[in-house]
């Protein structure tokens, strides 16, 4: 994790590896529906890199660099709501 | 996540790395923590909050949701090859319980380091018998496990 220069672009996440995650093109009936799940247990846990708040620093944070160690990932819909 | 943040010495006791993702920038994160988590927890949040602004990182794990622009609760366990091992997804209603999480470390931990000679039967505690698979096994599970056994 390197410290990130606090710069007024939106930075995000990114995936890295593999094909990015382009949305198929959407055939009439498909249109209006939901991506569908793509990770599956027992398969290899998509990498990314993003930025992250961490201690007082920003910093950026690669999922790989973690990989060694067992890892809880935690999505939540937003700050300043119940988690 | 202030109930991930208060467990958080039980988590790296396990060897277990956490990492929250959500859709605020990493400021308003800052602004979480800063202004009502640290109220919560001693110290503020210990582990790194992730930003996803655009979903892509939520769309690449399916928790994506695109009417709402933000991402569902999902809750992965990553094993240290980086494989998925366990994966919970709930609405935004309704939060999650760290214990299970936990619970189901714990048993992954003790599958890998038996090398999968080991299985954990339902509701397998810390110190509860293990199952051994194996032609032996077929039809004798009741010798050694039974639903009353579940805590």
């Amino acid at each position: 994790m390197g410290e990130q220069p606090a710069g007024c672009g939106r930075v995000t996440g990114s995936v890295l590896g593999g094909p990015a995650p382009t949305e198929p093109p959407a055939s009439p009936e498909q249109k209006g529906k939901e991506t569908t799940m793509t990770v599956r247990v027992g398969q290899k846990a998509p990498d990314f890199q993003a930025p992250a708040y961490h201690k007082g620093a920003f910093t950026s944070l690669k999922l790989s660099d973690h990989f060694g160690k067992w890892i809880m990932l935690c999505f939540y819909p937003g700050d300043f709501t119940f988690v | 996540m202030s109930a991930v943040a208060d467990n958080y010495s039980k988590l790296q006791e396990l060897g277990i790395e956490v990492f929250s993702v959500s859709v605020d920038s990493h400021f308003v994160h800052k602004m979480w923590n800063d202004h009502e988590l640290s109220k919560m927890v001693e110290g503020g949040v210990p582990f790194p909050m992730i930003s996803d602004q655009a979903g892509n990182v939520g769309r690449a794990y399916g928790v994506w949701d695109e009417g709402q622009g933000i991402e569902l609760r999902g809750r992965f366990i990553i094993d240290p090859d980086g494989v998925i091992q366990a994966m919970e997804v709930l609405t935004p209603p309704v939060g999650r319980k760290l214990a299970e999480t936990v619970r189901q470390v714990q048993a992954f931990q003790l599958v890998r380091q038996s090398k999968g000679s080991e299985a954990t039967p339902a509701g397998w505690e810390p110190g509860q018998p293990t199952l051994k698979p194996g032609p032996d096994l077929v039809g004798n599970i009741w010798k050694v496990w039974k639903p009353s056994m579940e805590k």
